[in-house]
């Protein structure tokens, strides 16, 4: 005798439909074989748009290994390493055009590079120079401390352009720490609320500094938490960038049309520690989960794939990989060349128009050139 | 000149923002069809459209990030959250984020965004519907306080704040909207932001106050009056930042000074004036400044609220108790 009072009544039941409702999206193999030939077809990558995916992500991968040496070296301030979310994060930003909005976490350096924010500049966030937050021509926001508040502000960009009429959207990353904020909800909610255009990335990467994944939720699958907002919302493959580059195209292409946000969940893994300010992995995970997980890494499978479609070989690589080493270097000469930061500026960049007490504060310390 | 009832005035400023430029957004919770829980959005929602006026989920982080995302398509958004009580449900969008975002860009992109809330006690509101929290919000450096005391004010004000290309936090008291009534200039005019204004002029003894407390201490005043006391009363109207130069005035002249606010007396708008005349005008004083506030207890709201609240005798026995110090 079926009943659906019943039914409904069998939790276990439903827990287990939410376990089968996310399948993550796969192309690429860790062996470099396409899989899923239609899903490759359908993201409409011609040889030229892979060779230049692939140099994006080893950009991407040399930025960081600079970077770790320059933290290491004292020469730059917070430094929050990328190593093993290439296509996390390159390969899905590969997806965007200019007129679209980027909202970064503090981790996604990369993805402003790719819309053409100058590497010096980066440096410059990091050492906490006002210099590195002037982006002007450019769609991209401030990497954000504060995790969630992209959420939100995204939501407001994705409703501004709708309200334009703008053939464009606002995209956003955060981690799977960030999944557990009131605002990535929030987000999401008002932006599905409004048909907003936005596309919402959560790069689940195991751990938020040293909290396991599973401390976070007890959902299966943090792209669940996009269906509370009623919005389309998928997991993709984090360690292959056709999947990633797929999934925001689509996303993208979905939200422009005015259909409101989707949320993509990437599946990744930081490979390297949370931060260059002191943070050691081998606290909270053992070493053969990063070795397990470095097998996986995106940039093997693509160097597989694309060299046996004769487009891409070591020589390639390394030729590239000095020119963007040169690229970094001319970078870090330009970020120790900057003029160095005045307190009368800070208090005058406050306000457009300072107060009684706080134009007294801008004289003195202009007084004291400073 | 009309008069008209201080939640008329904001209504009317809002709607002349909104015929005058077409970037400016009202968005809240209950904003729309309904005109506000107070009805100060009646009507303009029909007026302009959901495009324009529009209601939101009920989530104030989310409002606050709206807002903040909505100026990088040149919108100028103006917010309203519900109670002020409710702002610590948006506290990052506010002190962490819109108030710091000019100096992040060294000046190079605005957010002129008005935030507008009710405060104030005296209504037998719920709990966490009346408090004052202003002190909070001038802690943070970025954001400008606007708590206008009367009708003209509080639509030359308001103007003000929409035309400010920083973020605005512009507080309407809920016990004003409809107790008090007075002239409004007709059509569209601004009010200056960062200028107190001289609500009674008096030559013994100035009372500093701004929002709820001005009709309280005018009423003060009013009663001192007969006794011979004629008190001076300063309306801040901006409480962050503050108008040193008319405060000074007064002080230079009177010598003697009263601070009333209705919010807690720790720290607050009244401690920072108290401070700032200390620095700057001691050689004036001829007695040590007085302070009207409620105490530092958490808002007892409903039954004992006029209680705990300052009234009219705490303003005239503090008042009494400066002038009577030799």
């Amino acid at each position: 005798m079926t009943s659906q009072a019943l039914e409904i009544l069998n939790f276990e039941q439903q827990l287990q439909v939410q376990d089968d409702s996310f399948k993550a999206l796969s192309v690429l193999d860790k062996d470099g074989n396409i899989i899923d030939e239609a899903g490759f077809e359908a993201a409409e990558l011609s040889d030229d748009k892979l060779v230049e995916l692939m140099k994006r992500m080893i950009k991407q991968l040399v930025l960081n290994e600079r970077s770790v040496k320059l933290a290491k070296q004292g020469r730059l301030g917070f430094v929050a390493p990328t190593r093993g979310q290439e296509a996390s994060q390159t390969a899905t930003s590969f997806a965007f055009n200019d007129a679209d909005y980027l909202m970064p976490g503090y981790r996604d350096i990369p993805q402003m590079i790719h819309k053409g924010f100058p590497i010096y500049k980066a440096f410059l966030w990091s050492r906490g120079h006002h210099e590195g937050n002037l982006m002007e021509g450019i769609n991209t926001w401030f990497p954000q401390i504060i995790i969630g508040a992209q959420f939100v502000e995204a939501a407001g960009i994705g409703l501004g352009m709708k309200k334009r009429q703008l053939d464009a959207c606002a995209y956003t990353y955060t981690g799977d720490g960030g999944s557990s904020q009131g605002d990535t909800y929030e987000g999401m909610n008002i932006a599905g609320a409004f048909k907003a255009n936005a596309v919402f990335i959560i790069q689940n990467n195991g751990y938020a500094i040293s909290t396991p994944r599973k401390v976070q939720t007890a959902a299966t699958h943090l792209a669940s938490k996009g269906w509370g907002a009623g919005i389309p919302s998928i997991v993709v493959d984090g360690m292959d960038a056709i999947a990633c580059y797929l999934a925001a195209k689509k996303a993208r292409e979905w939200t422009v049309a005015g259909n409101g946000p989707v949320l993509i969940e990437t599946l990744t893994d930081r490979l390297e520690p949370h931060s260059m300010s002191g943070d050691d992995p081998l606290r909270y995970r053992t070493k053969e989960s990063i070795e397990e997980w470095q097998k996986l890494e995106p940039l093997i499978r693509m160097r597989i794939f694309l060299e046996n479609k004769n487009l891409w070989s070591e020589a390639i690589e390394s030729e590239y990989k000095e020119e963007v080493n040169a690229e970094i270097d001319d970078a870090v000469k330009k970020a120790d060349n900057v003029q160095k930061q005045k307190v009368s500026e800070f208090i005058e960049t406050t306000f457009e128009q300072p107060g009684f007490v706080q134009a007294e504060q801008i004289e003195k310390f202009r007084e004291a050139g400073k | 000149m009309a008069v008209k009832t201080y939640i008329a005035a904001i209504t009317e400023a809002l709607d002349l923002a909104l015929e005058k430029d077409e970037n400016v957004l009202i968005f809240g919770e209950d904003v729309g069809k309904n005109g506000g829980v107070f009805r100060a959005t009646e009507g303009l929602n029909q007026k302009y459209g959901d495009e324009r006026v529009f209601d939101t989920p009920l989530a104030e982080s989310a409002i606050g990030g709206l807002a903040i995302g909505l100026t990088t398509q040149n919108f100028r958004p103006i917010m309203e959250i519900q109670f002020f009580g409710f702002i610590f449900e948006v506290m990052d969008s506010l002190s962490g984020q819109m108030a710091r975002n000019r100096f992040r860009f060294h000046g190079t992109r605005e957010f002129p965004i008005v935030v507008r809330a009710p405060y104030g006690g005296g209504t037998h509101t719920p709990e966490m519907h009346a408090d004052n929290l202003e002190g909070l919000m001038a802690q943070t450096p970025g954001l400008r306080v606007v708590m206008p005391s009367n009708p003209a004010d509080a639509k030359g004000l308001l103007l003000s704040a929409i035309e400010s290309n920083d973020p605005v936090v512009y507080l309407e008291n809920l016990k004003l909207y409809r107790s008090i009534k007075g002239e409004v200039p007709e059509g569209y005019y601004t009010t200056p932001l960062d200028k107190a204004a001289v609500a009674k002029t008096g030559e013994d003894i100035s009372i500093i106050t701004y929002g709820g407390l001005v009709p309280v201490c005018l009423k003060a005043a009013e009663m001192l009056e007969k006794e011979g006391i004629n008190a001076e009363v300063i309306d801040l109207r901006t409480v962050s930042p503050l108008d040193i130069e008319t405060i000074g005035q007064s002080v230079e002249k009177t010598g003697r000074v009263v601070v009333a606010q209705e919010a807690q007396r720790q720290a607050g708008i009244g401690s920072a004036v108290m401070a700032e005349i200390s620095e700057r005008f001691i050689m004036s004083l001829e007695a040590p400044i007085g302070r009207v506030s409620a105490p530092d207890s958490v808002y007892p709201f409903g039954a004992a609220e006029n209680d705990w609240l300052p009234q009219v005798d705490d303003v005239i026995n503090s008042v009494k108790n400066v002038l009577s110090f030799e």
